[in-house]
């Protein structure tokens, strides 16, 4: 295994990001993240990269979107209460047909809440994260690994669609370690004509801006961007489903949550239950068709997050049955156990 | 399938960050799957530190370790906490310098060490001596297979590649 090396989850986003060809990050410092912006600080200046500890979260966003309108690729990580405060510059981002990428390693909230791992932000991510008609792109990586190869993928994404992609992880994603084997750099970037990088009197200005007076004119650009975003749906749902083909129960969670419920999904089975899973990689796009498949065999959903149930609205509406859906959930930084999970399994089992 | 689900638990300070990551790199050193995740936050300022230590020939699940088949207590609320958690018939070290009190259980193999004091007797790091106990009681490898992977992590300051491997030895043997 030499050719993997055992990194924090936090760092190995760093790094990957790095490699993804990012120079430019700006952050501020809170837990449980915190070591993203560390690493940033004493990797970016010795490859000729940019690292900025903005005075507030609210400066780092928008400087991502300074550097994004020069064309960088340009990153910023937050954990919860942070990314509240990003979200003006977000939508900002989206409204300026700007790419980026946002990491998420969500705490307990609301408010200030607590520094535990949760996924009590998915919400946030997936439908309101700011004001305006827009969506962001988020992926949901379950172990370094996946979190250090869709940190390519997320800017590959955001340049692709010109909008912003988030990560969205957890404190156990962020603090834990895992072996990890980095990509090569990526060695050639896409061109970007749009981007303000001066016209040298060669061609016409580019403007980058999210403010349209004309209520036609804003609608029009609102519904081209919309058009990419049902391109999107259509092309980049990413899921992971796992031992569903006979399962009775389908067990669904993304991000850490997944693992656990892995544990509790090879004890169940061991019992004799038919037990599966679907985890989805991408939260928005969201796997629907995945979840639609199997309710055409599976007599039960269980839904479990590390929250009082948010995900849960989108897996009812891909099932179409909600009585067929089953929660459980722990939050505040409480993780459950597969004990917990292995129970609301059997629970479950013993009522279909 | 061979797996070992290890908790490491002490005051912060003891080095029980280090031994777990120690253990982390030997396992994947030996071409096991491995996860390693600390407490963090206000549990470890000031009080106690733990931090849990997969070893599998799977891929790991869960990286949280609840129900450990190793547990390795270096102070006595550790040792209260953690000790009814083991799984039956899994092991529990502990520094039975700082943990006087006996152990509650029957079905599950206590070693008490006296690591603190030995440490100090043979001018080595105390948590060195637990790693080296905790590879003879898991029987991961023995201290030689640790050869390379303590290699690289002293491989700025190659004067410290044999005191911790004597150390390592020292607590195999314990």
């Amino acid at each position: 295994m030499s050719d993997k090396i055992l990194m924090k989850g936090n760092e190995a986003l760093a790094e990957a990001a790095i490699r993804a060809g990012c120079r430019f990050f700006f952050g501020y410092p809170i837990t449980p993240q915190t070591q993203l912006p560390e690493y940033m600080a004493k990797k970016m200046p010795k490859i000729g990269g940019t690292f900025l500890q903005a005075e507030s979260e609210i400066a780092a966003i928008n400087m991502v979107l300074g550097a994004a309108s020069a064309g960088a690729r340009a990153m910023t990580s937050s954990s919860s209460p942070g990314i509240s405060l990003k979200a003006e510059g977000i939508s900002y981002l989206a409204g300026s047909d700007l790419p980026a990428v946002i990491v998420n390693i969500q705490r307990g909230g609301p408010g200030l809440g607590g520094i535990q791992p949760s996924q009590a932000d998915y919400w946030q991510a997936t439908k309101g994260l700011a004001h305006g008609d827009f969506r962001v792109l988020s992926l949901a990586p379950a172990g370094i690994q996946e979190a250090v190869d869709l940190m390519g993928t997320a800017f590959d994404l955001a340049d692709k669609y010109r909008m912003p992609v988030m990560i969205l992880g957890d404190g156990i994603l962020g603090q834990m370690m895992e072996p990890v084997r980095l990509p090569e750099p990526v060695k050639e970037l896409p061109a970007k004509p749009w981007a303000t990088t001066g016209t040298k009197g060669a061609r016409k200005h580019n403007i980058i801006n999210s403010l349209y007076i004309q209520p036609e004119e804003l609608e029009e650009m609102v519904r081209a961007r919309y058009e990419r975003y049902a391109a999107i749906e259509r092309d980049e749902v990413r899921v992971e489903t796992w031992l569903c083909d006979d399962a009775d129960i389908i067990v669904t969670a993304y991000g850490s949550t997944a693992r656990i419920c892995r544990n509790a999904i090879r004890a169940a089975r061991a019992n004799g239950l038919k037990v599966g899973m679907i985890r989805p990689i991408t939260l928005w796009p969201f796997p629907a068709k995945a979840y639609a498949e199997a309710a055409k065999h599976a007599r039960a959903f269980l839904d479990v997050e590390m929250s009082m149930g948010q995900m849960i609205d989108d897996v009812r509406l891909s099932v179409g049955n909600s009585e067929n859906v089953h929660f459980f959930g722990r939050t505040g930084g409480v993780v459950p156990t597969p004990a917990e999970i292995l129970e609301a399994i059997n629970k479950i089992s013993q009522e279909v | 399938m061979k797996e070992y689900n290890i908790l490491i638990a002490g005051s912060g300070g003891q080095g029980v960050q280090t031994i777990g990551k120690l253990i982390t790199e030997i396992g994947m050193e030996h071409g096991f799957e491995v996860s390693f995740i600390p407490s963090y936050g206000p549990e470890m300022r000031g009080g106690t530190s733990n931090c849990g230590v997969n070893i599998s020939t799977e891929p790991i699940a869960s990286p949280l370790v609840v129900t450990p088949t190793d547990l390795v207590a270096l102070n006595l609320p550790s040792f209260d906490k953690f000790e009814k958690t083991v799984v039956p018939g899994g092991n529990i070290i502990y520094d039975s310098d700082l943990i006087t009190r006996k152990p509650a259980r029957t079905d599950v193999n206590y070693f008490a060490i006296p690591f603190t004091s030995e440490a100090e007797k043979l001018g080595v790091r105390a948590n060195m001596l637990v790693s080296g106990k905790l590879l003879g009681v898991t029987g991961l490898c023995a201290p030689e297979g640790a050869e390379t992977t303590i290699r690289a992590l002293t491989v700025k300051r190659p004067a410290l590649f044999e005191p911790n491997m004597k150390a390592l030895r020292a607590g195999y043997g314990m």
